[in-house]
């Protein structure tokens, strides 16, 4: 199968990889998949809680090529985002900007998943210290 | 400085050897008689260089040159003996008994038998991929027609003890077939000493041609008739109709000779190798597994798991190294290798699969540079793995809930 030049650029230079805090306040973590299925997506957020801007994010991904190139993705366009816009983020732009295949659509999906159960970690942990208010 | 790409991947095909295309070359050009015209020099060219080639592809197994049957390929092969001997013995019995490890030219032969309303038993393997010969001679009954177990395995390349299996199919007075298309010319292989029946062998995995193969029939103790699956002509004494390729048949002759000549040599040098990149890589690299037993192995083949690393994703690290994967991510269905799991190997594991064929023409220089490059890789990829972070935290995964889709 021959990967878009996107796709291999992702791969030979990932962004944002590596890991923040999972205990801090400010940092939402989604994992996503299953060793078992062929793809793992751990992907983290940094939130300003005041603003709700996504100041930070990173990655590590088990996956192919694809799930490498589409979580190296998510995390470059979250950042700087509201969480309500990161909401927005769909699997297929993430399709169309990478020129997936197909048989590499599940990868979007996963990518996906991964911004929205991150932010979804993130606000369980800020609607918590609200309802302490 | 070692030449890109490298082909590693022998199991799927071998190039062809020089020597080969210099023996076909006449019979692309000037020498293209029909081996079936009796009535002419261009005819009978042919036909005596097809036999020329009958007995090198006969002597690499220690078979008489009258019981090989040429076919296209290892598929049509496995394909004649299987349906071949069911159809003609179908009075006598109607149970096959196979493996699970076995090509899809047979797996899937014996479920289109199952449908026709013959009764298949797929043995299971142990975890190192050899069949348990217990097992086997639980499932023989008398309704038994056919034993079909490979020789060689294509993916983990185990190889099953065909001379004990020949000897309880003989005792039981059943058929035996093998598949001999990863051994052929890789291993000693004789089918007299092995009460071999049946053997399938393909001219492109030793180096000769595609679309050119063979099948052992023996004529005599016992005398092994098949109904054809391909009528017409009556060529290759009515078993396998059709006009012979020519050209394929005598490159198939001069790469089983070769083949005969320097398998004790080039043996033992693929062993070498692959012994050298095993001990290169489990050397540098922390959890990798070997799948399947290390002893009873191909010389040249090398199936590893490299934990916590996607095989596709590995296998884009090193692209200019031809290999293949276990992973779901490089087939078509999505499944990760059906071989693997009947090994007993997890998902997880099949995932991070990677076949390497070490095969005549590779060096040293060669294998030196694919251990580095896989190591390098393999690093590289386990530091954007969140699997590996997790087991370095000491986080059991296989105690995790994954929030799979």
């Amino acid at each position: 199968m021959a990967y878009s030049d996107k796709v291999i650029d992702h791969y030979n230079n990932p962004r944002n990889v590596g890991a923040l805090p999972k205990e801090d306040d400010n940092v939402g973590t989604g994992l996503v998949g299953a060793p078992e299925c062929g793809d793992v997506m751990k992907l983290q957020i940094k939130v300003n809680s005041e603003t709700e801007v996504i100041e930070d994010a990173k990655f590590k991904t088990f996956g192919c090529g694809s799930a490498i190139a589409s979580s190296s993705l998510a995390t470059e366009w979250v950042k700087g985002k509201t969480l309500s816009e990161a909401l927005e983020i769909k699997n297929t732009d993430i399709v169309k900007e990478l020129s997936l295949p197909p048989v590499k659509i599940h990868c979007s999906v996963l990518a996906e998943d991964a911004i929205k159960a991150a932010i979804t970690d993130w606000k369980k942990k800020h609607d918590g210290n609200d309802n302490g208010k | 400085m070692v030449k890109l790409p490298i082909y590693m991947d022998n199991h799927a095909t071998t190039p062809l050897d020089p020597r080969v295309l210099d023996a076909m070359m006449p019979y692309l050009t000037n020498k293209f008689g029909n081996a079936a015209s009796r009535n002419h020099q261009f005819g009978w060219d042919a036909e005596q260089a097809v036999e020329e080639s009958r007995k090198n592809i006969a002597a690499l197994i220690g078979a008489d040159p009258r019981e090989i049957v040429i076919t296209s390929g290892a598929t049509e092969s496995d394909n004649l003996a299987v349906k071949g001997v069911a159809w003609m013995y179908r009075e006598k019995g109607d149970h096959i008994i196979t493996a699970v490890t076995e090509h899809k030219a047979i797996l899937d032969t014996c479920k289109h038998l199952e449908k026709d309303g013959f009764r298949v038993t797929f043995l299971p393997v142990q975890n190192n991929g050899l069949v348990d010969l217990d097992d086997l001679k639980r499932a023989i009954t008398d309704k038994t027609i056919l034993i079909s177990i490979m020789t060689a395995n294509n993916e983990v390349g185990v190889i099953q003890d065909i001379k004990e299996i020949g000897r309880i199919a003989r005792e039981r007075g059943v058929l035996f077939h093998t598949d001999a298309v990863q051994a052929g010319g890789k291993i000693p292989f004789d089918v007299n000493s092995m009460n071999v029946d049946l053997a399938s062998f393909s001219a492109h995995k030793m180096y000769g041609p595609k679309g050119v193969g063979a099948l052992y029939v023996r004529r005599r103790n016992p005398r092994v008739l098949l109904t054809p699956i391909i009528d017409g002509g009556g060529h290759e004494r009515g078993m396998r109709s059709g006009t012979l390729n020519v050209p394929g048949i005598v490159g198939f002759g001069k790469a089983a000779e070769l083949a005969r000549l320097e398998l004790p040599k080039e043996s033992a040098e693929q062993f070498r190798l692959r012994e050298k990149l095993r001990n290169t890589l489990e050397r540098e690299l922390d959890e990798i597994y070997i799948n399947g037993d290390l002893q009873k192995r191909l010389p040249g083949n090398l199936n590893m798991s490299f934990a916590y690393v996607e095989g596709e994703s590995l296998l884009m690290g090193i692209h200019d190294i031809a290999v293949s994967s276990g992973s779901a991510c490089t087939s078509a269905s999505l499944e990760p290798s059906y071989v693997l799991k009947a090994l007993g190997v997890g998902e997880d594991l099949a995932h991070t699969s990677i076949r390497f064929g070490i095969g005549r023409f590779n060096t040293e220089e060669e294998v030196d540079y694919v251990a580095n490059r896989v190591i390098e890789t393999v690093r590289r990829l386990r530091e954007l793995s969140p699997l590996y972070e997790m087991a370095k935290e000491g986080i059991d995964l296989k105690s995790v809930q994954w929030a799979a889709e």
